[in-house]
């Protein structure tokens, strides 16, 4: 079994859901720490910590999403153990990073046997609970993120239950394009945390919020329209009509973040 | 259990060790070499008791595996004060300030309170709770951790 911060993998070890018979770390691969801005983007590598992703300079003028939800995760102890490759493996789905890489548009590449590469785009990373495309003999080595082709505003936000782990009952992420004169949305991408199996897209609001302009009153009609586009379950944070619930408010939240970045 | 080699420097003392590589950093630190002020609290690194600095960053050690202490410097709260007893400026304000009062969450306070004044030496009351929300405590309130840390920062010498 194979090691990046060590968090999940200590956790599942104590309670004996995983008792692998040889344990390999990846931290000593020197090529996968590097957080740094290529041709089209940034490259995040697999072993980075949350918190070196999230104090990124690069990762914060590029996509202050991807920072922000980096941030969220936690406490400074998790933040500084755990690492980016590791959580996506992990593919808890109320995790915070997985909604922002997924407005990001972020791209998952893996290495094989034989150096056999895959890049595959974060939409089709996440399969079901805990499950992701990435076979036993297959090592994440990082993500690429395309930088923004023309000035998008984000918002990541988080409804805190009172459990005790610091996850997110709902977690919303979303980044558009606004038209500079109108304020309209010219392009979105909403994705939440915490509603199903794996982060989903709010499809059904992105569609109803481009081309409108936002007004208090609009924001509050489609926000509704997520309910549609998710599937909650019971759990401790919260009962499935109870993330309903705040899955629309949390989503007009996000959406006044985002015209409210716009007009300052 | 097969026996795996380490080196790590304690508390500024370079030590090789032999641990067992199913055991976590604070077994090996509280078991094997008995710094008893990491405590375990809920096993599951959200409550801050087992804090220990790793090359300077606040971890939780019921967290860590053992083994990736291999090369690193770890602080304790043994290893806090000067060799003489001296109290740091942390130390003195947790005292003054009322920081503490059955103590146990207060080894991790001290700790995580001091990697914060390391990374940002006068911190802003807002800064500070969030760097130190992840460190419970049952007793104070932490009105009182709060105050010290502002204490100490203005004393400029943590």
């Amino acid at each position: 079994m194979l090691v990046s911060g060590g968090i999940a993998f200590t956790l599942m070890a104590r309670v004996g859901l995983i008792d692998p018979k040889h344990v390999i770390a990846l931290r000593s691969i020197p090529e996968i720490h590097s957080i740094h801005e290529t041709a089209d983007g940034i490259w995040i590598g697999a072993h980075a910590t949350h918190r070196a992703v999230s104090e990124s300079q690069i990762v914060q003028t590029l996509h202050p999403v991807i920072s922000a939800a980096f941030g969220a995760i936690g406490t400074i102890r998790i933040r500084a153990q755990g690492t980016i490759g590791g959580n996506l493996a992990y593919a808890d789905p109320a995790q915070d990073p997985p909604p922002a890489l997924t407005v990001s548009s972020a791209t998952v590449h893996i290495v094989g046997p034989s150096g056999r590469r895959r890049d595959v785009p974060i939409e089709r990373f996440f399969l079901d609970y805990y499950t992701a495309d990435i076979e036993p003999d297959e090592i994440i080595i990082g993500l690429s993120v395309p930088a923004p082709t023309q000035p998008t505003v984000s918002t990541y936000r988080r409804f805190n239950p009172r459990t005790v782990d610091d996850f997110p009952t709902v977690s919303v992420a979303a980044a558009a394009r606004l038209q500079p004169g109108t304020g309209t949305v010219e392009d979105i991408k909403i994705a939440l945390g915490g509603v199903g199996p794996t982060p989903l897209r709010a499809r059904s609001v992105e569609e109803a919020f481009v081309g409108i302009v936002p007004t208090f009153d609009a924001i509050e009609t489609v926000s509704a329209l997520v309910a549609d586009d998710i599937a909650p379950f019971d759990d401790a944070r919260g009962s499935a009509s109870f993330k309903h619930a705040i899955a629309v408010v949390w989503v007009g939240r996000a959406l006044r973040d985002l015209t409210a970045i716009q007009s300052s | 259990m097969s026996a795996y080699p380490i080196r790590c420097t304690f508390n500024g003392i370079e030590q090789a060790i032999e641990i067992d590589p199913d055991q976590r950093a604070i077994d090996l630190l509280r078991d094997t070499l008995h710094m008893t002020g990491v405590k375990e609290g809920c096993g599951i690194g959200v409550c801050g008791l087992c804090t220990v600095l790793v090359d300077g960053e606040p971890l939780s050690s019921c967290l860590l595996l053992a083994v990736f202490l291999d090369g690193t410097d770890v602080v304790t709260i043994e290893g806090l004060a000067g060799t003489k007893g001296e109290l740091t400026a942390l130390q003195e304000a947790f005292i003054t300030e009322g920081g503490f009062q059955c103590g146990i969450c207060t080894p991790g306070q001290l700790l995580a309170a001091t990697a914060l004044l390391a990374v940002n030496r006068r911190p802003t009351r807002e800064q500070a709770k969030e760097w130190m929300m992840g460190n419970l405590c049952r007793c104070t309130g932490y009105a009182g951790i709060l105050d010290a840390i502002m204490v100490a920062a203005e004393a400029g010498d943590a």
